[in-house]
C-alpha cells in the first residue's frame, strides 16, 4: 500500500482553494448587518462635533415624538444603571455614553433606537445639545505643557495628562556603551495615526430574551470570548447566559477587537425595549472613534563603533493614546511590545522609556495588522538602521549585513527580554538584494543622478514576535493567552474542528482542516471547521496580532495528536497486536514488520462507535488547550525601489520584492495572500493613509474622502519569495505571518524615497509622504515632520 | 447614510419639468447623476422639499457636434460616455484628457459633465476645462434658453448663475478657430481622490501662432480659476519658451490656495506652475 | 394566499411610491418611500444581501451592482431611479449548479479573503468582461479603480478577472488545480 499523499488530501503545504469562498462568491455570506431578527430595532447614536467640551444641556424630547422612534438613550439614563462608565481592556475607564463633558470629535453622546434607521437618523437630527467648547489637545506635546486642561478629570487623583510611564532595559549599561562610542546616530519621527478601516464597520445585534433570561450578542468581534468576559463584567449578567456570536467579518485587522460604547447601548436598548436591536455604525463612526493604530512619536539614538558595529541603542516613545486607554494589548507591557525592536540584530545593550498621554481623539493605538505596536518598534528599527549606516558613510546591506545574527546565534536574549530562537536573516537578505538586483540598481541609480532623476532604493529587515503569548508574561485583564482546539471524528470518519480563535479572512475554515489532514490523514475536504460562538466553541483569546498559526493553530495540531493516540489503541484492538506494534504513516496505522495489515484512520472512527475495546470510552474526540512556550518568530527582508519626481513631489514604486519566512506553511496561497494585503498595507501608509486633526481638534480623515486607501491602480505588483525556518518549538513548525508585510514594509518605501532624495539634511519625512512633503524636503533641503495639528501655516 | 424625507417627481418631458421647477423653485433640488446630489442628500448636507429626477426626459443625453463644430454636451451625457468618444479623443483633446480623471468609473457610468459643472464644486474637473475651452452653459427657464458664459457661471463655492426656474440645458463648446492642443494635468494621490491641483490647458493654433488660449484651475481656490491674465499672453504668437514661463508664473500668482492636508500655499502654487509648463510643453495626459 | 402579500401597516408608513424594478431578471413590483436608497431596497426590501455597504461617501464601490448592464454605486441611486430598469446583483450571477467565470475565477486565484468587497468587485469585473472581453493588467486595474479592497492588495483579483476572461473566450486558463 502506497501512503496518501498529503498534498492530495490537502495537508500541510497544499495550496488547498478555500472552503469560505463558497458562499463568499455567491453573496452569501453571513456578515453582522445580513442579521435580521424578528421585531428588530435600529439603533443610531448623536456624535460630539466638538473634541473636548462641557454638555450644558440635552434635550431628546421632539425625537420622542417622531412617529417610530421608541427609545432615546442619554448619559444620565446610563448613569443611573452604573453604565455611563465602562472598563477598558487597559485597566482605564471609558465613557460609554456622555454625561457632563466630551473629550474627543465623535464621542457618543446620545442613542436613538427606532423601527428603521431612517427613522432613527430623524431621531438624532431632532436631538438638541448645547456645547461649551474648551481647548482642544491634539499632540502629547500640548498635553504634557505646564497648566494644560486635563482631560481626565472624572479620574480621582489625575493631575496631569498622562497616562502610563514604562521602560524596560539596563540603562547604565546603555549610557556607558555611548559614552564609549565612536559615532551616535539620532532619529526623531511621528508614526501617524492610521485607522485599520476594514470595508465593513463595527455593529452588533443584540437580543436580550426576557424568557430565558439570555441575551445573545451577534457582533463584529475578532475575540468573542474576551466580549463574554467583558459583557459578563460590565453588564453584570451571568455568563453562562450570555452568547457572543461572531459571524462572518468583513475585515478586522484590529479594529473589531476593542469592546465599543456602541455594543453597550445596543445591549441595554435590547433590554429595555424587549425587541433584538441592530447597531451598524457608518464609516465616519468607524473612523472617528473606533480602534485607530500608531500616533507614536519616537526619540532615538544608535551607539557606533566605526567598523559599522552597533553598541547599543536608546529609545524614548510619547503615545498619543486619545482620550481613554483602551488599547487591547498583553496587560503587563503598556506600549505593547515596542521592546521587540532591534530583536534581529546582534545588540547586547539597550534602554526603553515610553510614556502615554491623554488627549483629546479617539481612544485607542494598537490596532492595525501591528502585532502590538510591533509596527512602531519595526518602523523605527530600520529608519534608525538607515540613517546610522547613512552616517557611518556606508553601504546600507552591508550595515546590516555586519549587525544580523548569525544563524549559530539561537536561541538569543534581547537587551530586552525577547528570546529569539531562529532564524536565517542573512540568507532572506541575500534572496532579497539578488532578486532586486540591488548592485545593479546602484549603478542605474547613480547613472540616473546624473540626469537629474532621482532613483531610490530601501531595504527592511526584520524578526518580529508573533503569537501572543506564554502565561508567564501574557494576559488580557488578568486572562491567560492560550488558545484552543476541539476535535470531533464521526463514525464515518469526517470531522468538525471548533477553535477558539476567529477569522476574518485568514481562511481557517481552510487551513485548519489542512492540519487535522496532516496529523491524522483524513483529507482536509472532510472536516468542518467552525469558529465564533461562545456557546459552542472553546475559549480563546481570539485572532488578532497574527497569534492564530502560532497558537491555536498549535491547539489544533495537539488535539489532533490526541485523537491519534487513542486511534492507535483502537487499531492495536483492530489488527490484535499490542500497541507497541502498531506504527502510523499519513492516514493508516499499520503492523510493524507485516505493513499489508493496517487499518485506516476511518476504520478505527467507526470502531470508536461499534467495535470499541475493553474499558474504552466510545468516541473520538479530543481537546486541547495550547499555552505556547514562546512566541515565534518570522523575519523578513523586503525592498522597494522607487523613482521621485522633483518637480511635484510625487513618487512611484518601481518594485517591490518580498522576502518570507514563516517557518512551515500550510497553505502556501494564503499565506501569499497575507503578505500581499499586508504589503499594500505598507504602500498605503507610507504613501497617503493617514488621520490627522487641526488645532479645534478637528479630525482630518474620517470618511474615504479624507481617509486615503490606495486602489488596484495605484497599487504596485509584489515579487514573492521564500525562506523557510521551522519554528523550533510549534507543533508543525509553523510561525505567525499575517502581519509581517504590514510591520515590515512601511520602512522600506519610506527608505527607498529617503535614498531617492539623497541628501543627509533630508533624514526623515514622516509618513505619508505625501507628494508636497517630499517637495518640501527637496526644496528645503531639511527633515519634514507630519505631526499634528494640521493647517498650522 | 440615511437622507431626510423629500417629494419626489419624475418628469417625462422638457415642459414638465420647467412647470414643476417654475412651480418650486428653491425647494426643488434636481436631479441628473445623482453622484454629488445623493451624497449630499444621505449626509444631509441638502435637504431639499422636492427632487426632480430628470433622467426620464428624452433630448437631454446628446453629445454633439453642429456643422460649424459647435459641440454640445446634454444634460444628461455621462462622463463615461465622453471617456469613451472616439469624437473627443480626435478632437478635443482637454476633455479627452479630463474624462478618465473624474472620480472613479462607477461614479462615471451615472454622473454628468453638465451636473458636475452646476454643482461648482471648487474641486470639479469638468468646470475648469469648460472654462478653458471658453465655453458656456446654456440654461431652459419658463422664458426659454439663455446662454451664461463658463467665467459667469461659477459665483461661489458650490453656487451657479442659474436662476429659480431655471435648469442647465447643454454645455457648449464654441467652434474651434485653429488646431486644438492641450491637456487636463491632475495631482491626485489616489483615483477618485480630490484633486491637490488641477490644470486644464486649451490652446488653438493656425499660422504658427497660438490664436486662442484658456488656462483654468482646479482646487485652488474657493472657486474654479479661470487664469486669464496667464492665457493672455500666449495668444498672438507662436509658443515659446518665453511665453510658456510667463504663463505657468501668471498662473501660479492666479491661483488662491489654502494650506492644508493637502500641501502648503507654496507648494500648490508650484504644482499650477510645472502643471501648465508640463501641459503647454507636452499636451499628454499625465495623471499624477 | 402568499404570506409575502401581508403588508402591516404602521404609524410610520410615509408617502411610497410603487415601482416595478427587474432584479437578476424578474420583475419586482415594491412601494418604497423617495428617499430609501436602491442598496436598502436589494437588501432589505428584497432580502438580497449579497451587496454590501461599505462606507457612507460613494468610495468604497462594495455596493456596486449592474444597472442596465453599467457598474454602478447602489448606495448613490435612489431605489425610485430604478423604476423600469433592470438590475443585476451577485446573486445574478451564474446559476444554481455553475458558477459565472468571474466567481470562479476569484475562487481559483484566491481573490478574496474577508469577502466583504467581492461581490461589488466581482460586479465591476464582470461589466468590464462584459464590454471588453480581453482586458489587459491595466485595464482591469483601472476598471476596478473604483472598488477598494483590504485584504488581498489586488494582485490576485486582477488574475481572478484575467483567468475569468481566458475561460469565457475558450483559452485555456492556467492549470486548473491548486498550484
Amino acid at each position: 500500500m502506497t501512503a496518501l499523499d498529503e498534498v492530495k488530501i490537502g495537508g500541510l503545504g497544499a495550496s488547498r482553494l478555500r472552503v469560505e469562498d463558497q458562499r463568499f462568491v455567491r453573496g452569501r455570506g453571513t456578515y453582522l448587518d445580513d442579521i435580521k431578527l424578528p421585531g428588530m430595532l435600529y439603533m443610531e447614536i448623536v456624535r460630539s462635533p466638538l473634541a473636548h467640551a462641557r454638555i450644558t444641556r440635552i434635550d431628546t424630547s421632539k425625537a420622542w415624538q417622531i412617529p417610530g422612534v421608541r427609545l432615546v438613550l442619554t448619559g444620565e439614563m446610563m448613569a443611573q444603571r452604573n453604565l455611563a462608565w465602562m472598563p477598558t481592556l487597559s485597566y482605564d475607564t471609558q465613557a460609554v455614553l456622555a454625561t457632563d463633558k466630551v473629550r474627543f470629535q465623535g464621542q457618543e453622546v446620545v442613542v436613538v433606537v427606532a423601527d428603521d434607521p431612517y427613522i432613527a437618523k430623524d431621531g438624532c437630527d431632532a436631538v438638541e445639545i448645547d456645547y461649551e467648547p474648551l481647548p482642544a489637545i491634539v499632540n502629547p506635546e500640548q498635553s504634557a505643557a505646564p497648566g494644560a486642561p486635563i482631560i481626565r478629570d472624572d479620574k480621582p487623583g489625575q493631575t496631569d495628562n498622562t497616562c502610563y510611564r514604562w521602560e524596560v532595559g539596563d540603562r547604565e549599561a546603555t549610557e556607558r556603551a555611548f559614552a564609549e562610542a565612536d559615532v551616535v546616530s539620532s532619529l526623531k519621527l511621528h508614526y501617524p495615526r492610521s485607522h485599520p478601516s476594514p470595508i465593513e464597520c463595527c455593529g452588533a445585534v443584540a437580543d436580550f430574551d426576557a424568557g430565558t433570561g439570555k441575551l445573545t450578542v451577534y457582533m463584529t468581534t475578532q475575540a468573542p470570548h474576551i466580549v463574554r468576559a467583558a459583557v459578563a463584567l460590565i453588564a453584570e449578567l451571568p455568563e453562562h447566559q450570555i452568547r457572543i456570536v461572531s459571524p462572518d467579518i468583513g475585515g478586522g485587522f484590529g479594529n473589531k477587537v476593542p469592546v465599543y460604547p456602541g455594543y453597550v447601548h445596543a445591549i441595554l436598548a435590547s433590554i429595555l425595549t424587549g425587541r433584538p436591536v441592530k447597531w451598524i455604525e457608518d464609516k465616519t463612526g468607524n473612523l472617528i472613534s473606533t480602534g485607530f493604530g500608531r500616533d507614536m512619536y519616537l526619540d532615538a539614538q544608535m551607539a557606533l563603533r566605526r567598523d559599522g558595529k552597533i553598541l547599543a541603542v536608546r529609545m524614548h516613545a510619547d503615545t498619543d493614546q486619545g482620550a481613554f486607554f483602551a488599547d487591547a494589548q498583553p496587560s503587563k507591557f503598556k506600549v505593547g511590545l515596542l521592546h521587540s525592536a532591534f530583536a534581529c540584530y546582534d545588540i547586547g545593550i539597550g534602554y526603553i522609556t515610553a510614556q502615554g498621554h491623554y488627549t483629546n481623539k479617539a481612544p485607542g493605538g494598537v490596532a492595525y495588522r501591528c502585532s502590538f505596536r510591533v509596527t512602531e518598534a519595526m518602523f523605527f528599527q530600520e529608519r534608525m538602521m538607515q540613517a546610522a549606516a547613512t552616517d557611518l558613510g556606508m553601504d546600507q546591506a552591508e550595515f546590516r549585513r555586519i549587525n544580523l545574527r548569525r544563524d549559530d546565534a539561537f536561541p538569543a536574549r534581547t537587551p530586552f527580554g525577547f528570546l529569539v530562537d531562529s532564524g536565517q536573516y542573512h540568507k532572506c537578505l541575500q534572496v532579497g538584494l539578488d532578486a532586486i538586483g540591488y548592485d545593479q540598481f546602484r549603478r542605474e541609480q547613480a547613472a540616473a543622478r546624473e540626469k537629474g532623476r532621482l532613483l531610490g532604493i530601501g531595504i527592511s529587515t526584520m524578526t518580529e514576535p508573533l503569537g501572543a503569548g506564554n502565561s508567564r508574561e501574557y494576559d488580557i485583564l488578568g486572562i491567560k493567552m492560550f488558545d484552543s482546539a476541539e476535535l470531533r471524528v464521526h463514525l464515518t470518519g469526517k470531522a468538525i474542528l471548533r477553535t477558539g480563535a476567529r477569522t476574518q479572512g485568514q481562511g481557517h475554515e481552510t487551513t485548519w482542516a489542512q492540519i487535522v489532514a496532516h496529523e491524522l490523514g483524513i483529507p482536509a475536504d472532510d472536516v468542518v471547521v467552525e469558529e465564533g460562538d461562545t456557546d459552542t466553541a472553546p475559549y480563546g483569546m481570539g485572532t488578532y496580532a497574527s497569534r492564530s498559526t502560532p497558537v491555536a493553530g498549535a491547539a489544533v495540531s495537539m488535539a489532533a495528536r490526541k485523537v491519534r493516540a487513542k486511534a492507535r489503541k483502537i487499531a492495536a484492538h483492530l489488527l490484535e497486536v499490542s500497541e507497541e506494534d502498531v506504527e502510523w504513516e499519513l492516514g493508516r496505522f499499520y503492523v510493524r514488520g507485516a505493513p499489508e495489515r493496517g487499518a485506516s484512520i476511518q476504520e478505527c472512527a467507526m470502531a470508536a462507535y461499534s467495535n470499541m475495546p475493553d474499558g474504552m470510552e466510545p468516541g473520538l474526540e479530543a481537546t486541547a488547550y495550547y499555552d505556547p512556550p514562546n512566541l515565534t518568530w518570522p523575519f523578513a527582508c523586503y525592498i522597494v525601489t522607487v523613482e521621485v519626481d522633483p518637480e511635484t513631489g510625487v513618487w512611484d514604486v518601481l518594485r517591490v520584492v518580498a522576502v518570507d519566512d514563516c517557518g512551515v506553511r500550510i497553505n502556501p496561497m494564503i499565506v501569499e495572500g497575507q503578505i500581499m494585503g499586508g504589503l499594500t498595507e505598507a504602500y498605503a501608509m507610507a504613501s497617503m493613509q493617514f488621520q490627522t486633526y487641526d488645532a479645534d481638534g478637528n479630525m482630518i480623515g474620517a470618511n474615504y474622502m479624507d481617509y486615503l486607501l490606495p486602489t488596484a491602480w495605484e497599487t504596485p505588483g509584489f515579487e514573492l519569495h521564500e525562506v523557510v525556518t521551522p519554528c523550533p518549538h510549534h507543533p508543525i513548525g509553523a510561525k505567525g505571518v499575517g502581519e509581517c508585510a504590514a510591520v515590515g514594509g512601511p520602512a522600506a518605501f519610506v527608505n527607498a524615497v529617503i535614498d531617492a532624495i539623497g541628501d543627509a539634511g533630508v533624514r526623515n519625512i514622516d509618513m505619508p509622504l505625501l507628494p508636497d512633503r517630499v517637495w518640501t524636503a527637496l526644496q528645503t533641503r531639511q527633515s519634514v515632520s507630519g505631526a499634528p495639528p494640521v493647517g498650522r501655516s | 447614510m440615511y437622507p431626510a424625507k423629500f417629494a419626489y417627481e419624475a418628469p417625462r418631458s422638457i415642459q414638465e419639468l420647467l412647470d414643476l421647477l417654475a412651480r418650486h423653485g428653491d425647494d426643488a433640488k434636481v436631479l441628473a447623476g445623482g453622484q454629488s446630489l445623493v451624497p449630499m442628500l444621505k449626509l444631509r448636507f441638502a435637504a431639499p422639499e422636492l427632487v426632480v429626477d430628470i433622467n426620464g426626459v428624452p433630448g437631454l443625453d446628446h453629445l454633439t457636434e453642429d456643422p460649424d463644430g459647435t459641440l454640445r454636451v446634454g444634460a444628461l451625457c455621462r462622463h463615461v460616455t465622453l471617456e469613451r468618444s472616439a469624437l473627443l479623443a480626435a478632437e478635443y483633446p482637454v476633455m479627452a484628457a479630463a474624462a478618465p480623471l473624474v472620480a472613479d468609473p462607477m461614479v462615471r457610468s451615472r454622473g454628468t459633465m453638465v451636473g458636475s459643472i452646476c454643482h461648482a464644486d471648487p474641486q470639479g474637473d469638468w468646470a475648469s476645462v469648460l472654462m478653458a475651452l471658453g465655453g458656456h452653459i446654456v440654461a431652459m427657464g419658463p422664458r426659454g434658453k439663455r446662454p451664461i458664459a463658463m467665467t459667469d457661471f461659477v459665483v461661489g463655492p458650490f453656487q451657479n448663475a442659474l436662476q429659480p426656474g431655471e435648469f442647465a440645458y447643454e454645455a457648449v463648446v464654441p467652434p474651434p478657430v485653429g488646431q486644438r492642443t492641450g491637456t487636463y494635468l491632475k495631482l491626485e494621490r489616489r483615483v477618485g481622490d480630490f484633486a491637490t491641483v488641477g490644470v486644464a490647458v486649451s490652446l488653438e493654433h493656425s499660422g504658427g501662432r497660438v490664436v486662442r488660449a484658456g488656462i483654468a484651475l482646479t482646487g485652488v481656490g474657493p472657486a474654479t480659476i479661470n487664469a486669464a491674465d496667464a492665457a493672455d499672453v500666449l495668444v498672438g504668437k507662436p509658443l515659446s519658451e518665453e511665453t510658456v514661463e510667463q504663463a505657468a508664473r501668471l498662473a501660479a500668482e492666479a491661483a488662491q490656495p489654502q494650506a492644508d492636508h493637502r500641501g502648503s500655499v507654496e507648494y500648490k502654487r508650484h504644482v499650477v506652475a510645472t502643471f501648465v509648463r508640463r501641459g503647454l510643453a507636452r499636451g499628454e495626459v499625465v495623471a499624477a | 394566499m402568499s404570506f409575502s402579500k401581508t403588508v402591516e401597516i404602521t404609524e410610520t408608513s410615509a408617502d411610497t411610491r410603487r415601482i416595478t424594478v427587474t432584479v437578476n431578471g424578474t420583475p419586482r413590483v415594491v412601494e418604497v418611500e423617495p428617499r430609501l436608497l436602491l442598496v436598502h431596497l436589494l437588501r432589505e426590501g428584497l432580502a438580497l444581501r449579497g451587496t454590501h455597504i461599505g462606507c457612507d461617501t460613494t468610495n468604497c464601490g462594495a455596493c456596486t451592482v449592474l444597472h442596465d448592464g453599467n457598474p454602478i454605486k447602489s448606495c448613490t441611486m435612489l431605489a425610485v431611479q430604478a423604476d423600469g430598469h433592470e438590475i443585476t446583483t451577485v446573486e445574478g450571477l451564474g446559476t444554481p449548479s455553475e458558477l459565472d467565470p468571474v466567481q470562479e475565477g476569484f475562487h481559483r486565484e484566491h481573490g478574496l479573503q474577508c469577502g466583504f468587497c467581492t461581490p461589488g468587485m466581482m460586479m465591476a469585473a464582470r461589466a468590464l468582461l462584459d464590454r471588453e472581453p480581453d482586458p489587459s493588467e491595466e485595464d482591469v486595474r483601472w476598471a476596478l479603480s473604483g472598488n477598494l479592497c483590504r485584504c488581498t492588495g489586488y494582485q490576485n483579483i486582477v488574475k481572478a478577472v484575467l483567468w475569468a476572461a481566458d475561460k469565457q473566450r475558450g483559452a485555456q486558463p492556467a492549470e486548473e488545480d491548486a498550484r
